[in-house]
Parts: structure tokens; sequence; C-alpha cells
């Protein structure tokens, strides 16, 4: 029991099963995103009737794409942790230092539990609806289709994993940012859209012009969304999907050494208020 | 080898300061002015093993500073800081697995999680083998009387109550050493005393080192045998409150009854303050006639219905030691 990581679980654990206890929210942010899903479809499909051969995906496709990306919309790197915010302005962040621990795999672990913990009953919500009931009640062709095919299922789990792990490394920039500026409104005010736009959430990463295309698809954003949805219905395949992966695995990476120096660097000039 | 060392400490900030109003503001856009606030300025002191030591000051003076340097939370500008032989912010995981640390201002339970909850989580973030977490956790539960509160989230709490969870939630890991930074502020009277009695006992008896810093004076001359003074950032003093009493207020007051009327006295070193038909007020220096000899003495002569000494509040020999060292918060 005297294993390394039994406090970085146990922080992931109490994290993620407070968080589950927020049903209000699981279910308003599920109705918010069928709403707000079924919008976008109506305008994919309008688009598609007038320009169907100059789009670069099926209308069923992009339709599939909206769903998981309503689904998958909480675990979106979009605002910092509150937590960190919080304990920036209570003086709990003293106390995360008195611990025995990593405090950049600490904060890593908390911020994990929030952010599955806020997606998961609405992905499982969302699987149900857009999934299961829309080809129930004869929408089939409005439907979340499943993967396309077995390459594309197998592959999907590592990149849904990598989708995480790099989210919860952007977070952690932004946590750095919070914590080294006492404010977290500035960070998120400018994260908000610049991941919304740039992950694919607003439209697929291959709708935008072809000047940009070729670096939005390498830039770390593109592994929150653009990068797995693709692999999800097999536009990305074989060596395609294993280069999407390498570049979600190398951007988080990435990420978590950048925010491991800005986080030694905060941490050497930590001031603390007051006596 | 002492089990605290600081040597030389100092600590200074860079404060952001611009002028007031409008002008000021957009000054401050232009260019930043700095300036240097020095928190603490050539601190040096030795603790040993087993010991309780008080840290006294005005608000400001550098205190909290202190600890939160010992704890390893801040690194100090210059100096020398070792603790059981680590220095605190080189060798940070294994310092911080050995102390315990209470702010009284903060809280380390988590706000939401019922209070048995957070010791559960201590546990593993201090990787407490579970058999001695049990043991310890049981421990603490009973002497600082936690059982009715185990179950109810930390916001349900009182303060005294949360204070004392504090407390538990501090020692889980068994810490060789613990700081306190105003562990009684905002208490009530009992809660109060079963804090200094508690740190009171965990000092006897188990020798665990304390170091507290208060404002509450009554902390001070229940718990400390020794007493640091700082005021802005400088080490006034380091003695005993005995000590520090009588070097602020040379002069003790001594009330007589008497059984007939009061006599003249005329005894050196001692003089009369005020007088009734039956009773005097003495003033006396105890460096020239010790409190004992002086009751003795006039004991011996008169017929003496009452007596008692009374020791300047110490309060009262706190603000005058700021005064005489001009260090009350500017």
């Amino acid at each position: 029991m005297q294993a390394w990581h039994r406090p970085y679980v146990a922080a992931f654990r109490a994290r993620f099963l407070l968080m589950l206890q927020y049903r209000a929210a699981a279910l308003a942010g599920f109705a918010t995103q069928c709403w707000w899903g079924a919008i976008k479809i109506m305008v994919y499909a309008a688009f598609y009737e007038t320009a169907a051969a100059a789009a670069p995906l099926s209308l069923g496709d992009v339709i599939t794409y909206t769903w998981l990306g309503q689904a998958f919309l909480a675990l979106l790197p979009w605002v910092a942790d509150p937590e960190v915010g919080l304990s920036i302005r209570t003086g709990g962040v003293g106390y995360d230092r008195l611990r025995p621990l990593d405090t950049y795999s600490y904060w890593y672990a908390r911020t994990l539990g929030w952010i599955i913990a806020r997606a998961l009953p609405r992905a499982v919500l969302m699987l149900v609806a857009a999934g299961i009931v829309l080809p129930l009640v004869g929408l089939q062709e409005w439907a979340w289709q499943p993967p396309s095919g077995i390459e594309a299922a197998l592959l999907f789990v590592p990149a849904l994993l990598l989708m995480v792990m790099l989210a919860v490394a952007v977070l952690m920039l932004a946590n750095i940012v919070v914590a080294a500026s006492l404010n977290e409104r500035g960070v998120n005010a400018v994260l908000t859209p610049l991941v919304i736009v740039l992950s694919g959430s607003l439209v697929p990463l291959d709708f935008f012009p072809d000047a940009v295309r070729p670096l939005l698809h390498v830039q770390p954003f593109a592994g929150l969304v653009d990068i797995p949805f693709r692999i999800y219905f097999a536009d990305l395949r074989g060596t395609a999907a294993l280069q999407g992966l390498a570049l979600q695995a190398g951007w988080t990476l990435a990420l978590i050494g950048l925010g491991r120096l800005a986080m030694a660097q905060m941490m050497r000039r930590l001031e603390m208020q007051g006596g | 080898m002492p089990q605290i060392l600081v040597e030389s400490l100092a600590k200074s900030y860079r404060v952001a300061e611009r002028a007031p109003g409008v002008a000021g503001a957009l000054g401050g856009l232009l260019r930043r002015r700095w300036r240097e606030v020095k928190a603490l300025v050539d601190v040096s002191f030795t603790l040993e093993a087993g010991e309780l030591l008080s840290f006294i000051g005005p608000n400001g003076a550098g205190k909290s500073t202190t600890i939160k340097i010992l704890s390893g939370i801040l690194r100090p500008s210059s100096g020398r800081v070792e603790v059981g032989g680590l220095v605190p912010y080189e060798d940070r995981l294994r310092h911080v697995a050995r102390i315990g640390v209470v702010f009284g201002q903060r809280s380390q339970l988590w706000w939401d999680l019922p209070v048995l909850d957070g010791f559960d989580l201590l546990a593993d973030i201090y990787r407490i083998e579970p058999e001695r977490y049990r043991r310890r956790r049981d421990e603490l539960v009973a002497l600082l009387r936690l059982e009715p509160l185990l179950a109810q989230p930390v916001r349900q709490l009182s303060l005294g109550q949360r204070m004392r969870a504090e407390f538990a939630a501090a020692l889980l890991h068994d810490p060789a050493i613990l700081f306190l930074d105003e562990p009684t502020i905002g208490l009530d009277a009992p809660s109060k005393l079963a804090v200094r009695d508690f740190v009171k006992r965990l000092n006897r008896e188990r020798n665990v080192t304390v170091l507290l810093t208060t404002h509450d004076m009554h902390d001070v001359e229940a718990l400390a045998e020794r007493v640091i003074v700082i005021g802005q950032g400088r080490l006034l003093a380091d003695s005993s409150l005995d000590r520090l009493r009588s070097g602020v207020f040379a002069e003790r007051r001594l009330w007589v009854d008497f059984a007939r009327d009061a006599p003249t006295l005329d005894m050196p070193g001692v003089a009369v303050r005020a007088r009734t038909a039956r009773s005097l007020e003495l003033a006396f220096d105890p460096a020239r006639i010790p409190a004992a000899k002086l009751i003795a003495a006039i004991a011996a002569e008169h017929a003496v219905d009452d007596i008692h000494v009374e020791e300047p509040a110490i309060e009262e020999v706190i603000a005058r030691f700021y005064d005489l060292h001009d260090s009350s918060e500017a």
C-alpha cells in the first residue's frame, strides 16, 4: 500500500465521486447539448442540400461528429479547474505544498477526476438519446452511428483516452496561469474560444479554408475533437489514424512537460499574502 | 544539533506600487514602480526537539512568513534554514512528510466531504499503512472528541469543531514537529482552552516539537516556556515569558491588607503607591528585593490579613514591548 500512485488515485477518486453528485448540472448540460446538437444538425442538413458535393465529409459522418461532440463537450478544456481558482483565493495552495506529493501530478489527478465526472453522465445520456432513442423512433438517418468497423472502434479507445489526457494537460496550463495571475477570468476568456474553434468542436477542421487546414491539423487542440472523431468514423484510418494518435500523444507529453516547467517556475516565485 | 536551525533568515517581496487615483492608475500602465518589502531581516534562532516555542508580534511582523519558510512553502531570499537536518524548500517532499501544520485561518479538510472521508484521503496522501492509520485516527478521535462529527461534512461544523478536526488532520501522519499559525483565532473560550490543553499534552506526553504564532497572550501564558518576539521582520527578543516581563516592567505591585491601621513602611527598593486606612499598594523591583523576601519581611513585623502580588498583564507587557522597540504596525 506504499505504492507511489496511491495518493493520486485517491485524489482522483475523491474528486470524481464528489462531482458525480451534481445530477442537476448533468441533466441541464445534457438538455442544452441535445438542443444545440439538433440545431447544428439542421444547419448542416440545409448546407448539404445545396452544396453536398463541396463538403469534405458525408452528412452522416457530420451528424455522428456532431453527436459525439455534444456527448463529449464537457471533456473540452475550455475553463480552468474552478477548484484551483478557489484554492488560490482561500490559500489552499499552501496546504497543497505541504503534502508529500508532486504538486503537478496531484492537481492533474484532481482535474482529471473533475472533468471525467462532468463528462461521463452527459456522454451516457447522449449515447442513449442520439444512438438508441433516435433510431427507435424512426430517425435513423439523424442518429449517432456506431463506429465504422472493428478497426475504427478499437482505435477510438486510445484516441478517447488521449483526448482526455490532452484535455487535462491543457487545463493544467490554464490552472497554472490562474494560480500565477490569481484570477481565472482572463484565462477562461482566452481559452474558451480558442478551444472551441481550434479543436473542431464548432465545425470540423476540414471545413476550414485550404490555406490554414494543414496547420490546423497539426496544432495541439486538433487532438481534442477532430482526430478522435475522425478515427471513430474511419475518416482517419490505417497509417493516418496512427499518425493522429501519435500527434495526440506527442502534444500531451509536450504540454505536460511545459506545464511542469511552468509550475516549478511559479512555485519558486510563490508568495503568500498576509502576515 | 538542534532540530530547527535558522540563521540570518531574510525574505523580501517586491510589490507593485502606484499613486492613488486615475492618474496613478494610468501611470501604472506605462511604468510600474516596484517597492521592496522586507518581511524578514536577519532572523536567527534554534529549537531543540520537544521544545514549545511561541512566536508573537504585531500583525505583519513576519511570524507567518517564518512558519511558511520553515514548513517549505516559501523560499527565503537569503539565510540558512534546516529542520531535522533537511532544508525545507530544497527537500520539500521528505520534509513535509515529517511535519504537521495548522493554519488557523485556512482549512486543510475538504469542505464538501464528511470529516472521516477527509481523514481517509489524508491517509492515502501520506501513504499511511492502513493498520497504523486506524490506530492513530481512533486515538486522535478519542482525544479530540470527534466521534459525533465524523459523518458530518466539514462545511457544517462550527469553528471550534472544525479546529479540532484540523488538529487531527495535521497529526494523522504522526509528525515530529507541529507548526501552528494562530490556532486559536476566532475560537470561543472553551475551545481555546481545549486547544491549549491538547497542544500542551502533545508536547509534554508525545514530545512533539511545537512552534506556534499567536496574538492571544493567554495562549502564550498557558503554553510557552519560550517566546520569540518579532517586529517589522526583526527578532526583538528570544527568552522566557518571565524574563520578557521583568525586562519590560522592572516594577511589580504588592497589595497588603493589614489587621490594624496601615503602617508607614520604609524599606529600600519599595515605594508606596497608594494607601487607605488599612491597606497599602506597594511597588517594588524584584531584582532588588524578591517578592518572597518582601512578603516575609512585612509579615514578620505586622499583622497581615491578606496579601497578593500582581504581575503586569501580559497584554500590557507586550504592548509596552512593541512601543519600546517602536515596532507596532506602521
